[in-house]
Formats: structure tokens, sequence, C-alpha cells
């Protein structure tokens, strides 16, 4: 099955994916993540205010079929959760990159960003998972 | 995938619908095709398809079937009609459950029996060694496909489909032969899914036929991962969840299949003494309204800081859109109402004891 993996966005290698905004990051998982889930029903967010370090676990995220965890692909501090969608959680598998957001972090040590996975890198990772 | 794992004659047909396949009982299974809380609300509000041709077939016939039945089986099987089948039991001398199983009766000496996949073999071998020589099992499984349509409107698209309007004068547990897209097949109105519907068995050969036919028809495919949610919100047992060999029918609630009055069956004993005594504990519905953590298998479950017992089964309910399960509790906290708590992961959710019949719907 085609994934869909925007090329302005960076990766990891826990199917989580950046998007930069000036000194803050957005974060959600990817469409291969939540393919691989399937319907996700339950989303485990953290408060606004939490300092997460770099592959820190912010949070869980759980399908019909199995549990998985979130982990931060950088470090900083949330400044926003995507709380609105706990009730809806149908939006991360319908629309992964937009409405299915995650959270928000400001940016303590922008290089980070610079490490991730570029979209071709990632691509190469979850075809190597297949299904 | 595994070149070691079996194939139902629909499973090209799972292929072409990009089906996500897994390893169900050592069969390629599709456990979902497009998601599995869109296939089960589909079976709710229309048709759904399902590929069941995993579960064993088997036709038992000759002088002596009868009895043999009586013997190993815990329903009444004399009380079955030509054209009737019913739900059982396979249970073993200690009345712990082999199985659960449906019989047809066939004929006074004839009968087909649907056994689970993953215990085909286990099934087949406990029938073999009290076959009497008089009697034949002939195992139909790979010759046959076994096809459930379900849904409120599935009743009229197989009897449209199949042209066949006596179909739908069928009633619960009746079954028919009859001639589907010029295949040889059984109507059944069976299912496992809380909806009205058939279980059809036809020829490996005219599966694949047929099984497009249904989906052309408006059929929903739907993977094992629906039929699951599905038979969890009709409050079902599965094989391995809510009934093991260790587990008596009596705390798993299935004695309205179980006849103590009938010729003593294997398990007899052991059952009527529990039954006398009462199970000191009990399968329940458990509904968690403002849960959508899943409740799992295995899961503790707690009235305060007691532990009074365990989840079964639990699933997000495609259908009321939050957590409900199945579990067994010490009957102390069986009743309906009982507070009681899920511990999932870190979490203490909160969770009510209700009937299983009412997992799918507040009465």
């Amino acid at each position: 099955m085609a994934q869909n993996i925007p090329a302005d966005l960076k990766y990891t290698k826990s199917h989580e994916w950046v998007r930069v905004e000036g000194d803050v990051v957005v974060i959600g998982i990817t469409d291969h993540a939540q393919d691989s889930l399937g319907d996700i029903v339950y989303l485990d967010l953290p408060e606004a205010g939490r300092v997460l370090a770099k592959e820190d676990t912010f949070g869980e995220v759980e399908s019909v079929k199995a549990v998985s965890e979130l982990y931060s692909p950088v470090s900083g501090e949330v400044v926003e959760a995507n709380t609105g969608i706990q009730d809806s959680t149908e939006v991360v598998n319908t629309d992964p990159y937009e409405g299915g957001w995650l959270i928000k972090v400001r940016l303590s040590d922008p290089s980070e960003v610079e490490a991730l996975l570029s979209a071709e890198e990632y691509g190469a990772v979850a075809d190597a998972e297949g299904h | 995938m595994s070149d070691t794992l079996r194939k139902t004659p629909l499973h090209s047909a799972h292929i072409v619908l990009s089906a996500r396949m897994v390893d169900f009982a050592g069969w390629d299974m599709p456990v979902l095709y497009t998601g599995i809380l869109e296939e089960a609300r589909a079976v709710r509000s229309g048709v759904g398809l399902f590929d069941i041709s995993h579960m064993g077939r088997i036709r038992l016939f000759g002088e002596g079937t009868t009895a043999l039945l009586q013997q190993l089986t815990t329903n009444n099987v004399e009380a079955l009609q030509a054209s009737q089948a019913q739900y059982s039991l396979l249970t073993n001398p200690e009345g712990g459950v082999i199985d659960d199983i449906i019989v047809y009766r066939v004929g006074a000496e004839e009968y087909y029996v649907v056994i689970n996949a993953s215990n085909t073999d286990k099934d087949i071998a406990w029938i073999q060694q009290h076959l009497p020589t008089t009697v034949t099992l002939e195992d139909w499984s790979a010759r046959t496909a076994m096809i459930a349509v379900q849904g409120k409107n599935a009743p009229q698209l197989v009897s449209d489909l199949a042209g066949i309007p006596s179909l739908l004068d069928l009633t619960r547990f009746q079954y028919v032969q009859g001639t589907f897209l010029g295949a040889s097949t059984i109507f059944c109105r069976t299912g496992y899914t809380g909806e009205d519907g058939f279980e059809i068995i036809v020829p490996a050969n005219d599966a694949e036929k047929i099984w497009n036919a249904l989906v052309d028809a408006g059929g929903v495919p739907c993977g094992l991962g629906a039929r699951d949610a599905l038979r969890i919100e009709a409050g079902y047992p599965l094989y391995g969840h809510e009934i093991d060999d260790t587990t008596t029918p009596v705390e798993a609630g299935l004695m309205w299949v179980v006849d103590l009055n009938k010729p003593a069956f294997t398990g007899h004993e052991p059952i009527r003494a529990v039954k006398q005594v009462g199970a000191s504990r009990r399968l329940v519905g458990l509904t968690l309204p403002s849960e959508r953590l899943v409740p799992r298998q295995g899961f503790n479950v707690f009235s305060g800081d007691t532990l009074v017992g365990q989840v079964t089964s639990g699933v997000f309910s495609p259908i009321r859109n939050h957590s409900v399960a199945m579990g067994y509790v010490a009957k102390e906290f069986a009743k309906t109402g009982t507070p009681l708590e899920v511990e999932i992961r870190n979490k203490r959710a909160k969770a009510t004891v209700i009937p299983k019949k009412n997992l799918l719907q507040d009465p």
C-alpha cells in the first residue's frame, strides 16, 4: 500500500513526524504508523508545560488491535496538546499530518531537528517494515 | 508471510481486496479490509460478509450416530428435528469445555458438526477416539467453504441473490439445502454477530464466485477483527477466552445448552455437582461507559482493593463508542449493577456489571 510521506516533514524511526514552525515543532504519528495500528480509539497526551527530553515517552496511543507508546523526537517544553481529538481519535487515522497532530513542543535544542530522518530516509524505514 | 499457513478457498479474493492478513490458528486470514470499526458498523447497519472457512466441518453418519452425539455433547440431540441445528458443547470427563460447536441434524443417523478452527484437530481426535465402527466421520473442511452473511439486510440479500424467497421463512437455527448460483449450498439461519443472517456452506470450487456475487450485491467484506468486536458486543464466548478445557458451562453461563435431564453424557456428573453448589465465579458483561482504553484478556478486575476476577475479552465497542468487556468475577461480585474497576496498565477504569446480552445495548 502506498504510504503518504510528505517531503517537507522530518521523521523518526519510531514513526513520529515533526513539522517546524519557528521555534516550535508540531509532532504526530505517520500515515504508516496509523495504518499499522488500525482504528485508534484512545490517546494519552501530556499536559502543556511538561518538559521532554529527546526520546522520552510523551504519551500512548491505543488502537482496537494494540497499544503503542509515543516518543518525543526532540527536547523541549510541551506548549499545547491536541486534546480536542481525544473523543474523535479517528482523526489520527484519517488525517495524521493535519487534524491528527498530537503535541506542539518549544525546542530547547533546534539542532536536534536536523538529525531527524528526511522523508526519503523514513520511506526506506517504513518500506523495510512492510506490513 | 509464512508458506506453512493454510489458505481458505477465498484466500485470493482477500488478496484482491487488499485485506490485511494474519495468522489465525495456523490459517492466513483477513483481520481487516478497510478498518475494524467501519466493518463492524457495516454489519450493524446493513450487511457484512465473513470468510469462516477456517472453521472445521465434519459429517457423521451411520447407525449409532445419534447415541454418539448424545454421549459427547451437552445439548439434547434427540430434541433436534431434521433441518434444525443447535449450539452445543463437547465436554471432557471433568466437565470442562473441549469446544463449542454447532450440530446440524440431517436425518435420523446423519449430522454435520461445525467446530472451531483452533480446535479442529483436537475435536476430530476426540470424536475418533469414541467412534463406534458403525459410524463414519468425514472431514468436509477442505472440500467446502463457509461464509457468514450478517446484518439486518442479510436475509433479504441472500434470498434475492439465490432466488429462494422461502429462505426468509427459516427460523433461527433452521437450515435448508438449496442451490446458490448453481452451487449446492447449505443455508443456516445462524451467526456470531448478534445480527440476523445466514452462515452458508458451499463447495470450495464455487466459493469465490459466490463471495464475489455477495460483494457485488452490497455485502461489506469484514475481517476477524470486526468479527471479534461484534461477538463481544453480542456477549458470545470465544474458545480460549471465555471457555477452555478447564471452565465448566456453569460458570460460563452456558447451562442453556446443557441438558442435565438427558441420558448421561461425558462430563455430566461434574457439571451437575458444580451446578448444585453453584460456581465460585461467573462470566459477566462489563460496561465502561467513560472509557476508551481497551480492557484486554488477563487484565485484573477489582472491587476496591480486592482482586475479584479477570477480563476474558474486551473491545472498544463500535456501536457504543466506549469500551466493554467480558470477564470472570467471584460470584459475590457478579450481580448486575455491581461497580468494579478494571486495571488497564497503570489506570483503574470504572466498570459496571451488566448481563452479557446487554453489552450490545442497554435495555
